[in-house]
């Protein structure tokens, strides 16, 4: 009974904050707006790009996965957790760092010209999906990972004693495996790449790659077209929301039953085939994603000496923020973890976080003054914002949890709370511990709607980046570029680490 | 219903201490290396009461709260948005003597006063290139000269910069833009990604403002980035202030009107903006400032006629860049 009120409590939080903004914007713009052809463009580009990042993405991100569930190397722990850093990377930052690697004068370029190859040129579609499968490669691979390690140790025990065949493997195990998890991942991606616009506009090269955030952006800001604004997004969350139940259609559940929670052992891809296709996957991965990252520490490391205390106090407050939005994330999403709960938290990321910001100022005007409420807001938005990457981490155990623990808190006649202190919580430590992190890095490093509820004493490190580079202090903003990768990636670490020591990762 | 009872007792307290002036800036201006603290140093020195900037998105936060707004000045808005801000009725004459300006234009607005400007302009690094003489000769340039420019339709300097391409080619604008096509490395949402591309060594020149290399002049002392000068002329850039009808404190906010163009302002504002001062004599401009090489025409477009050309130039630039 318990656990239903609070689910019900946490899903109508969840509607009032995503529905009750656009509801207020369109009462304040007194209905829909018009919709051009032009429009009508930008969403179809929205949706080329958005779906092929996210095909990529998850393409790219199974073998990956797979290689780091069944290899063991030196670096294997670090690297995991250093992957995860281009998801958290403010878009500016992350363009540089790409930018520096597959640009003009890039790495990339670099090396075919001392060949003496053609050079490559990064701007254009393929430049927005290579950006956006930069960021959400390591997500992808994350929840693959998530997903590999949650089978238990006595399937992969039996499939070696049967001396199961690679391909009688890969049907019997991994591919039940995908099934259940690449459509969720695939719409959580497509769903982040719908609402993508400085990514898509710098890579894209140009007008062809207008996207549907960028009409609700000139609307917002330069029209000040408020019905345009609302009508656009709402065209986004129902995108959103077909995307999320094609996928739940999609994502079959077959079942690896309960296992005792062992250390995972695993017998396949032992042939030298098997071992050259994972140390390629790893490798190659490892360098797409990284170099970038090298960049960027490399072109922050100057500019850090040029910092000053008013960067120490905006990381501060972005280290409050982040903290603030993990706790609530988490209490939010734990009750949700639901089918229904996480197709309702997709729609949060397709809210256009303008559209969103604008809509909260207009609810919480008549009560309190919303400069006041900055960093709050701030924190509110970025939990609404992480909660749908939370329930795709959680909800696969969580559904597992209750299903093959259900007969036994039957029988134990558990009461609730020993239900969720004994079973649940430990065995959802290490997804919990994943999504935290997550939520902490992405909460660090968002803008989110601080547009509209800038407080000058209360400056957060991403809006720091943005003004140092507004005043021509391109180094510094480098400097302070690096010190959000940072502690993003400390938080993320700090968060991941917790939820895996002593499980077997 | 706890709420509305607080917020009156927070109000009456607020009216209980110091005047306060509230004024709505860009975010930019407030940030130690924007004008606004010395804005709010200078000011508070003369008026006995506080300044208290509000930084965000000006005009679509002043639009959402309409004319319950607590802003009694807004500063920092470009005149893309006068036309709309005006419409609005939020805003009530400056009433300050416009015979001190010293802009290379004529400026007769009684609602929107200047306090500092520029005009668009290609800067470079001279170490890199040589600038092309004129804006045909840009046109024509090799391919392999590579700009990089923003969005007209997110950013303000990428709105100036098809305006200035539809008052130099009129007509054949989309004609132009699909000239520059193949110079355009790419276009960004804002003028920080561009300039950030520009000093990486991405884009050889950048749309930025004839006043960027006043920047690298004076707090780098570096002399080798130039804005092009073209003789075709450039787009005048200007930032303004206006003042709330609504404001509940009138002579306060008038005091900073006048203020606005009074000589410590502007002597201040060419650094702490990197904009050309709009009322001082060139004589008084920082040093850096004498140093840059400015237009002799200038181009500018007033807010109607600019309002009704708008969808004809962006559509040009979409036309002529999607080929």
């Amino acid at each position: 009974m318990a656990r239903r009120s609070f689910a019900i409590i946490a899903g109508l939080a969840l509607a009032a904050c995503t529905l009750g903004p656009i509801l207020a914007v369109l009462v304040r713009a007194g209905g829909f707006g018009q919709i051009s052809a032009a429009d009508w463009q930008a969403v179809r580009f929205t949706l080329v790009q958005a779906a092929l990042s996210a095909g990529f993405s998850v393409a790219c991100g199974w073998p990956v996965a797979r290689a780091l569930a069944r290899r063991r190397f030196p670096g294997r722990g670090l690297l995991v957790t250093l992957m995860g850093a281009p998801f958290i990377l403010p878009v500016i930052v992350a363009v540089m760092g790409l930018i520096a690697v597959f640009g003009q004068n890039g790495l990339v370029n670099a090396g075919l010209g001392a060949l003496g190859l053609p050079k490559l040129d990064i701007y254009g579609l393929h430049g927005v999906v290579l950006a956006h499968v930069f960021f959400n490669l390591p997500l992808a691979t994350r929840m693959m990972l998530q997903a590999e390690l949650a089978i238990p140790s006595e399937r992969f025990r039996l499939a070696a004693s049967l001396g199961l065949t690679p391909r009688a493997y890969f049907r019997l195990i991994e591919w039940p495996l995908i099934l259940r998890i690449a459509p969720g991942a695939f719409a959580v991606i497509f769903v982040i790449c719908l609402t993508s616009f400085a990514v898509a506009l710098t890579l894209g090269g140009g007008p062809r790659a207008t996207t549907v955030e960028l009409a609700i952006f000139q609307a917002m800001r330069f029209e000040f077209d408020l019905g345009r604004a609302a009508m656009l997004s709402l065209i986004q969350l129902a995108l959103a929301l077909s995307a999320g139940l094609v996928a739940l259609k999609l994502s079959r559940w077959d079942g690896f039953g309960l296992g005792r929670g062992r250390a995972v052992a695993r017998w396949d891809g032992r042939g030298r085939l098997g071992r050259s296709i994972d140390g390629l996957a790893v490798m190659l991965a490892a360098a797409f994603l990284l170099v970038p990252l090298g960049a960027v520490i490399w072109k922050g490391l100057p500019g850090l000496a040029l910092l000053g205390s008013d960067t120490a106090r905006a990381a501060l407050h972005s280290l409050m923020v982040a903290l603030g939005s993990t706790a609530l994330c988490l209490a939010w999403a734990l009750p949700l973890a639901t089918r229904r709960g996480e197709l309702w938290a997709l729609s949060a990321i397709a809210l256009s976080p303008l559209v969103l910001g604008a809509g909260l100022f207009l609810l919480l005007r008549p009560w309190v003054n919303p400069l006041d409420w900055a960093l709050p807001v701030t924190g509110l938005v970025n939990a609404l914002m992480a909660l749908p990457f939370a329930l795709r981490i959680l909800r696969p155990e969580a559904e597992a949890v209750t299903r093959d623990f259900g007969r036994l808190r039957a029988t134990l006649r558990l009461t609730s709370w020993a239900w969720f202190r004994l079973v649940w919580l430990p065995r959802l430590r290490r997804p919990l511990g994943f999504a935290g992190g997550l939520t902490a890095a992405l909460a660090m490093g968002d803008l989110g709607v601080i547009a509209l509820f800038a407080d000058p004493d209360r400056v957060t490190l991403p809006l720091q980046v943005y003004r140092l580079m507004g005043a021509y202090r391109m180094e510094a903003a480098a400097g302070a570029a690096l010190l959000l990768l940072m502690c993003s990636l400390a938080l993320f670490w700090l968060f991941d680490r917790g939820g895996r020591v002593g499980a077997d990762v | 219903m706890k709420a509305p009872t607080l917020a009156a007792g927070l109000f009456l307290a607020t009216q209980a201490s110091a005047q306060t002036l509230t004024v709505y800036a860009p975010d930019y201006f407030t940030s130690e290396w924007g004008p606004g603290p010395r804005i709010e140093e200078l000011f508070e020195a003369q008026c006995a009461c506080e300044l208290e900037f509000k930084p965000g998105d000006l005009l679509p936060r002043l639009m959402l709260e309409g004319d319950r707004t607590e802003a009694d000045v807004v500063i920092g808005l470009n005149t893309d948005v006068t036309k709309k801000a005006r419409e609005s009725g939020l805003f009530a004459p400056h009433g300050v003597d416009l015979s001190g300006l010293t802009l290379p234009i004529e400026w007769t607005d009684d609602v929107f006063l200047p306090f500092n400007y520029g005009h668009t302009a290609f800067v470079y690094d001279t170490t890199r290139l040589d600038a092309p003489a004129s804006f045909d000769a840009l046109l024509n340039a090799p391919d392999d000269l590579r700009l990089v420019i923003q969005d007209p339709r997110s950013s303000i300097s990428g709105l100036a910069l098809v305006l200035w391409v539809q008052s130099v080619y009129g007509d054949k604008a989309q004609e132009a833009w699909e000239k520059l096509a193949p110079k355009i490395v790419t276009v960004t949402k804002g003028w920080s990604e561009s300039y950030g591309l520009f000093t990486d060594g991405e884009a050889d020149m950048v749309l930025s403002y004839t006043t960027s290399p006043a920047y690298h002049i004076i707090a780098e002392d570096d002399e080798t980035k130039k804005a092009a000068i073209f003789p075709e002329g450039h787009y005048f850039m200007v930032e303004l202030a206006a003042k709330v009808a609504s404001t509940d404190e009138p002579e306060l906010a008038q005091q900073f009107m006048d203020f606005i163009l009074s000589h410590d302002f502007q002597s201040m504002i060419a650094t702490g903006n990197w904009s050309i001062p709009a009322a001082l004599d060139k004589s008084e401009w920082p040093e850096g400032f004498q140093k840059l090489d400015l237009p002799d025409t200038v181009l500018f477009y007033s807010e109607d006629e600019a309002a009704a050309l708008r969808d004809q130039a962006i559509e040009a630039w979409r036309a002529g860049l999607s080929q």
